[in-house]
């Protein structure tokens, strides 16, 4: 009852195409696997979470930003919930951290009340005000002119990537089909209702198709001739810390918002680095995720308001994300344009949070416009438990060891990931196809070095186990190339161009 | 979980393992391991198949590899016990070493004493901030040399090198010998990393340019690289506006420093000088750690392999006669300051000398480049003892013997380079490899 996933044939029908392969479209499929239907994903990109769904600040947000009412509001609280019951059976590493929201004067301490407030109509649990000892006693790092502060006990952190991951193994475990290197360009319509879907690998008959495309939603609800939203990509930029500095604070430490955003960030990962960031800026380009002096300047001075002391010689490594911008709220529901296109677009902060949940009312809208569904009888709930070779004693690594001699290689020196992991995360239903895909999966190449030494191994491992050449190992994306042979250099610009 | 005792365990099979492990042996140590990570010993000189190894201990040119074997083959005629395709997880105070290995399991080590011997890493893009997008095709240079010389997979066919130290310098060079395009070298500091002679042989001899004072403010490209915009710095080190221009290519190698490799010692607590990134240690290479050793890269980054033979075999020695009780703890310690003109010194504290010790051999970085310039000890506020040095790089290390009878017992040791009031010809004493 398997699915599938790789860039395999399309199947020439579906009972509901999902199109995007982030923590939304992957959290709606897995919602879709508990019912007797056939579930295609479409993704562009060789893997999934390779949008804005990898590029974030993975913060299971409390859910007191959001105006009482908004689908924001609602799908926030309920998903923070529902990763709080799923995240362990689905290999999503999660902390419970808590977030602050630090105030500097008496205005501010007058907006963290509000939305302390806000939270409470919202449903948040366990909110409360803390004075400026309380806040230094619990972070001693923090600038020392704080007043005080909103203490949510209920945010955590999260691993955007296996978050995804985690949902679409699930979903693939459970018959559903990821389709990657495959993109939509067309959606046929007849008498106002959706009947196929058409990508650059071929047609799909379908009836129901939910838009999941993140930043190309509006584009890909233009294909149905719903032209109710636009999205604006928003960037935010960020710097990564190393895990040797993982103590500057212990929980997300956001400024008192303002209109705009949630302001610079000072947060732990669920893996022990600290990340600051992000800034907010509209751009044209959906795909331009640049980092520029300019920004990576602006989110260091942001900081620098919540933590003075920045340890900024052990940066790792900065990126750029893109929020999927299309006004105040989600897009969430049917099209108003073609029967049985549901979307759930626009999905900004906190789309990570509430994935889970979108799954959940995606899936009573479909079944609004139509969609017949039944349990299924065998639906398993969770992923099988992956071993994380430098998170166990030792004497459980020595039994690793023992069952899977390739526990016994690292290759990622500065994570202490094993040849045995990395090979799992290849051969997981939802398996690794590039570099960067090992390194969302298992983390090697994600440490200080930034694969600067694992790299070429990792590369090797890919194209033995994928039985590919090493020349046709990937980055990231489709056309990612890595390395050339010799041959392939002498004939010139043909051969990888 | 299988338990084994030795007199010295050396972790890391490079060329300072190597030599700590031979020179351990001949002192005396019965019992001694060398672990290695990789599945050959000779660390990174495997994939520095270049010339150029070798000319102060062997008094002839050798590539890495060759240099490499001279060691191998003298550790392999001993009864020097070696465990490759193994990785140290933890080597914790009192010499109790944990590591793992596919063929061998987890596996304890219980050594009197243990050399640090694991080399550096190179430092990357994410250190130094550099704006852009985030494709294929930028790769440290250390990375693409191993592709290159060991695997024969080449990381792009236009090449733009970021710094100047001497591996990007030597990639210059094996890229253009491949036949790809290698654009310029692009260096922020207004003098070069990299050993002259690399400078000569690796660009000039091709007309690769060398931009100094000259940063890559951004990388751009979606999936591959496309290209790099560049601009002029002033002597702050900030972008000079309107100085900036772009260049096409598919590759970027980063050639901007190596940092000692010590999360072992990190998490053992070891005492850490902040600008070396290496141990603290006094002239046996003694580290804070009672009966660890540290020697090679991991202790300093070093330009030539043959000063890391010889600082590795002084590291070896002390481990062997601290397994054998020998080398006690000495109490009082004097620390040993690097001073004007002068960035590092190793070792950077004295314990009390061996009897018969004539001079103690310091090894320095330069904080700037100079002419003819003095090297200054000076023994409690006193001037003990000054050297002529031609001419001074941050690029190249200095290496000076002190005479025990001038350091005496005085409590503060500083070292200084100041210009020589007049012209130097030749160098007294050790003469630098350029
Ligand atoms: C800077 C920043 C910080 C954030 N911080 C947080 C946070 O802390 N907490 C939180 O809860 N949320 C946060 N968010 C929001 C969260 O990241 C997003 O809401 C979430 O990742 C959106 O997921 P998605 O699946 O909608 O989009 P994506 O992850 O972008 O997925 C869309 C997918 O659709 C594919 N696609 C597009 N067009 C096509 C096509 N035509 N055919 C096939 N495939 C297609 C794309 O390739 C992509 O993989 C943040 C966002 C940003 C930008
Ligand atoms: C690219 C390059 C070019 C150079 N060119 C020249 C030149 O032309 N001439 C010259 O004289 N010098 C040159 N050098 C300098 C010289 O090669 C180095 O200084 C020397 O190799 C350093 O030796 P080492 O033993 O300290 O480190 P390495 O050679 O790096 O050896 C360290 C060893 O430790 C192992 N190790 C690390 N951690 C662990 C662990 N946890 N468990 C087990 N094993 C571990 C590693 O696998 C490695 O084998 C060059 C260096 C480089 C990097």
């Amino acid at each position: 009852m398997t699915g599938s996933f790789g860039a395999g044939p399309l199947p020439p029908s579906a009972d509901v195409v999902v199109i995007g392969g982030g923590v939304v479209g992957c959290a709606i499929a897995r919602e879709l696997s508990r019912f007797d239907l056939s579930v295609v994903l479409i993704e562009r990109s060789p893997d999934v979470a390779t949008g804005t769904s990898k590029a974030n600040s993975g913060i299971l947000h409390a859910g007191f930003d959001a105006e009482p009412g908004t689908w924001k509001a609602r799908l926030n609280v309920r998903g923070a919930a529902l990763y709080a019951e799923l995240a362990e059976g689905l290999g999503i590493p999660r902390k419970a951290t808590g977030a602050l929201v630090v105030a500097k004067d008496a205005t501010q301490m007058e907006t963290v009340a509000e939305l302390r407030h806000r939270g409470i109509d919202n449903g948040v649990a366990g909110l409360e005000i803390w004075n400026r000892d309380q806040v230094v006693a619990h972070e001693p790092n923090i600038s020392p002119d704080v007043a005080g502060a909103l203490w949510a006990p209920s945010g955590a952190v999260v691993c955007p990537f296996l978050a995804t991951v985690g949902f679409a193994e699930n979903a693939i475990r459970n018959g559903a089909h990821i389709v990657t290197e495959c993109a939509v360009i067309g959606l046929d319509v007849a008498d106002r209702q959706i009947v196929a879907v058409r990508t650059t690998r071929g047609r799909l008959a379908t009836r129901f198709v939910v838009n999941a495309a993140g930043l190309h939603s509006g584009e890909v609800a233009r294909l149905a001739g719903d032209d109710s939203f636009t999205i604006t990509p928003r960037r935010g930029e960020y710097i990564l810390f190393d895990r040797s500095v993982g103590q500057l604070v212990n929980t997300v430490l956001f400024p008192t918002p303002d209109k705009v955003s949630k302001g610079i960030l000072v947060s732990p990962t669920v893996h022990g680095n600290v990340f600051i960031g992000p800034d907010a800026i509209d751009i044209d380009d959906p795909d331009d995720k640049e980092t520029t002096a300019g920004g990576l300047a602006g989110i260091i001075a942001g900081a620098r308001r919540i933590v003075p002391a920045l340890p900024l010689g052990t940066a790792i490594t900065e990126f750029a994300g893109l929020r999927a911008a299309a006004g105040k709220d989600f897009v969430i529901g049917p099209s108003l344009a073609a029967r049985g296109l549901v979307h759930a677009a626009g999905i900004q902060s906190p789309g990570l949070t509430s994935a889970p949940a979108i799954g959940e009312v995606i899936v009573e809208m479909l079944q609004d416009v139509g969609l017949r569904l039944k349990r299924k009888a065998g639906f398993v709930p969770v992923n099988p438990e992956k071993p994380r070779f430098h998170e166990v004693d030792r004497m459980t690594q020595a039994e690793l060891v023992a069952t899977d001699p390739l526990f016994g290689r690292v290759i990622c020196r500065c994570e202490t990931i094993t040849e045995a992991e990395i090979v799992a995360a290849i051969q997981s239903p939802c398996g690794a196809r590039t570099v960067d895909g090992v390194k969302r999966r298992v983390r090697a190449g994600a440490g200080r070095c930034q694969g600067g030494f694992c790299g070429p191994r990792v590369t090797a491992i890919l194209a033995r186990e994928l039985g590919i050449p090493v020349t046709a190992v990937r980055k990231d994306s489709a056309d990612s190339w890595l390395f050339l042979s010799r041959a392939e250099l002498e004939a010139g610009e043909g051969a990888h161009a | 979980m299988r338990e084994f005792s030795y007199d010295v365990a050396i972790i890391g099979g490079g060329p300072a393992g190597l030599a700590a492990a031979l020179a351990a042996r001949e002192a005396g140590a019965e019992r001694v391991l060398i672990l290695e990570r990789d599945r050959e010993l000779g660390g990174i000189l495997q994939q520095c198949i270049h010339n150029g190894f070798g000319l102060r201990r062997f008094e002839e040119e050798l590539t890495g590899p060759g240099y490499a074997h001279r060691y191998i083959d003298l550790v392999k005629a001993t009864d020097i016990d070696v465990w490759l395709d193994t990785t140290v997880l933890a080597a914790e105070p009192g010499g109790v070493i944990t590591s793992v290995s596919p063929h061998a399991g987890l596996t304890v080590v219980r050594a009197k004493s243990v050399v640090y011997a694991m080399g550096c890493r190179e430092r990357t893009r994410g250190a130094i901030r550099t704006p852009g997008s985030r494709p294929a095709g930028v790769f440290t240079a250390g990375a693409a040399q191993r592709m290159v010389n060991m695997e024969g997979y080449l990381p792009g066919r236009e090449v733009v090198i970021v710094g100047s130290g001497d591996i990007g310098l030597i990639m210059a060079r094996r890229m253009t010998f491949e036949g790809a395009k290698v654009k310029a070298v692009f260096e922020i500091m207004p003098h070069s990393n990299g050993l002259t002679r690399n400078i000569v042989q690796c660009l000039e001899d091709f007309g690769i340019p060398l931009y100094l004072g000259h940063s890559v403010t951004a990388i751009h490209g979606k999936d591959r690289v496309s290209g790099v915009t560049v601009s002029k710095v002033n002597d702050k080190l900030e972008v000079i506006e309107g100085t900036a221009f772009d260049v096409d290519c598919d590759c970027v190698l980063l050639s901007v420093g190596l940092i000692p490799e010590n999360e072992l010692g990190r998490a053992a607590g070891l005492g850490l000088d902040p600008i070396t990134g290496g141990a603290r240690v006094d002239q046996f290479r003694q580290t804070s750690i009672p009966g660890f050793f540290a020697a090679g890269n991991v202790l300093h980054v070093h330009d030539l392999v043959d000063w890391v033979s010889e600082e590795a075999a002084i590291a070896g020695r002390s481990a062997a006669r601290h397994a054998r009780g020998e080398l006690v703890a000495s109490g009082r310690q004097r620390s040993v300051t690097a001073g004007e003109g002068l960035r590092t010194v190793v070792p950077q504290c004295l314990s009390a000398f061996e009897p018969g010790k004539m001079s103690v051999r310091f090894y320095f970085r330069a904080a700037k480049p100079m002419g003819a310039s003095l090297l200054q000890f000076w023994a409690d506020g006193a001037l003990a003892f000054e050297r002529k040095l031609r001419v001074v790089k941050p690029s190249e290390m200095i290496v000076a013997d002190i005479p025990v009878r001038k350091i005496g017992d005085a409590a503060t040791l500083e070292f200084r380079v100041l210009p020589a009031p007049e012209k130097i010809d030749a160098e007294d004493e050790i003469e630098e490899e350029a």
